[in-house]
């Protein structure tokens, strides 16, 4: 039996709105597997629950006419990296989720809970920065949109509300159309793992592919959010893919704008250099990906 | 707070009063007697507690019964014939002998039925990737393999001749 106060099955998001706000001390339960073993550890035990485990509106991934993707916040890891339109148009997004635990883990975790957890190791979050991500809240007062990059406050704390609720995930077309990426995964074993540290880097080419349009560069705990390194992202864009020591000048500018510490994981100089050793393996294989040709 | 939920558990329809704040996994063990639904570590690391909901493996230990009104679950005492015969991913394991103290074979043997169910073939390098939210203390991972590798190829071969 878990120690739970009180507990509601939320019928819509609205319906979750309500109950939350009539009890300041309930928090959102959605796949389960952060918020019950937070339970089970006593850290939030004797909380009160409202649940958004069942709620259809929440999950799938929906395409609107424009071509911004909208994620529903209860998709379930391995949904999402099932999904037919993940696959074909962000499968790194999809490949960042199969790194989160393990099957059983991925079939009722959700992306939503993923972010809303604030926890700088998430997985699918370094990723999902690179993709201009916005959060979308429902609250008493209507809802809000937050981009990612503002998302995050501190470890473990967002700006959400306590009676605010994710409703979607979205990205914009020009975020994902084009774009190819890597999102590398660095843990002391290969599933069941928190991450040590996670990099995700997307490219967009020139038609011809020898230059580098655009790049993105997020990591996750390489600081006490997960960050995106725009310094490092100015440096490249623009060059061409050929040029000597590309994924070094990459690496090297993400190292000014990182803040990894020393934790029982890792320490901060072995996080200094997964930085940027992951940054330039996750570089080239994004160039690769892309069908363009680097010279390191 | 008791609450009466409907499930359809091993083909049954199921109506149960349960405490909202209960596990599937202690409502499977304690409330319906399927103690082929082991406790292990209850906190959804080690897989013995895996059963499918809808025909998703998850862990049933951090999974609220809740969750479950109005769903399929299904354990390891669903999987025989009604003339009490073992279904081939059970012969599997026996004859490649992927049982040794066997904790953590009816969950394993849950993900397989997962597996099997997706009619796709696995190689041995994506089989350990899907049995990744499992452990066995015995550490016969080995045989577990060959047995999870022979049913998938079994499967694949009686689907696509």
């Amino acid at each position: 039996m878990y120690d739970i106060k009180n507990y509601y099955e939320a019928k819509s998001a609205e319906d979750a709105v309500e109950a939350l706000s009539k009890d300041p001390d309930s928090e959102i339960i959605s796949g389960g597997t952060d918020v019950l073993i937070r339970m089970r550890e006593g850290k939030d035990a004797g909380k009160s629950l409202v649940s958004i485990h069942n709620i259809e509106e929440l999950k799938g991934v929906s395409v609107e006419e424009d071509g911004t993707v909208l994620i529903g916040p209860a998709t379930s890891f391995s949904r999402l990296t099932n999904d037919p339109f993940i696959k074909e148009h962000m499968n790194v997004l999809g490949e960042a989720a199969d790194t989160v635990g393990g099957p059983q883990i991925r079939n009722t975790g959700t992306i939503g809970g993923n972010i809303c957890n604030g926890a700088t190791s998430a997985d699918t979050a370094s990723t999902l920065l690179t993709f201009n991500a916005v959060v979308v809240l429902k609250g008493t007062d209507g809802t809000r949109e937050i981009p990612l990059t503002e998302f995050y406050t501190g470890p473990g704390r967002t700006v959400r509300r306590q009676n605010e609720i994710c409703i979607a995930i979205k990205i914009r077309k020009e975020d994902y159309e084009g774009w190819q990426g890597c999102y590398f995964k660095y843990g002391k074993r290969k599933a069941m793992e928190i991450s040590t540290l996670g990099c995700a880097v997307r490219v967009k080419l020139s038609p011809d592919r020898k230059t580098i349009e655009d790049i993105r560069l997020a990591y996750g705990v390489a600081a006490p959010t997960p960050i995106r390194c725009r310094k490092a992202e100015d440096l490249v864009r623009g060059k061409e893919t050929k040029e000597p020591h590309l994924t070094d000048l990459l690496a090297d500018a993400a190292l000014l704008e990182v803040n990894p510490r020393t934790s029982w994981r890792a320490s901060k100089e072995f996080r200094l250099q997964l930085i940027h050793e992951l940054c330039k393996r996750a570089m080239k294989e994004a160039v690769l990906k892309a069908g363009g040709e680097l010279d390191a | 707070m008791l609450k009466i939920i409907h499930m359809k558990v091993n083909g049954k329809e199921t109506e149960l009063a349960v405490d909202d704040r209960e596990s599937l996994l202690d409502t499977l063990r304690n409330r319906l007697g399927l103690t082929g639904v082991k406790k292990g570590c209850e906190v959804g690391e080690c897989g013995a507690c895996t059963v499918l909901v809808n025909g998703e493996a998850v862990d049933s230990c951090i999974y609220l019964t809740m969750w479950a009104d109005g769903k399929a679950v299904l354990t390891v005492e669903g999987l025989k014939s009604p003339g009490g015969e073992l279904s081939l991913i059970q012969k599997a394991f026996i004859e490649e002998a992927a049982v040794q103290c066997g904790f953590c074979t009816p969950g394993l043997i849950m993900t397989a039925v997962e597996i099997v169910g997706t009619g796709k073939k696995y190689n041995r390098e994506e089989l350990k990737k899907l049995i990744s939210g499992h452990l066995c203390r015995c550490t016969g991972y080995e045989n577990i393999l060959n047995a999870m590798e022979r049913i998938v190829d079994e499967t694949y071969r009686a689907t696509h001749r």
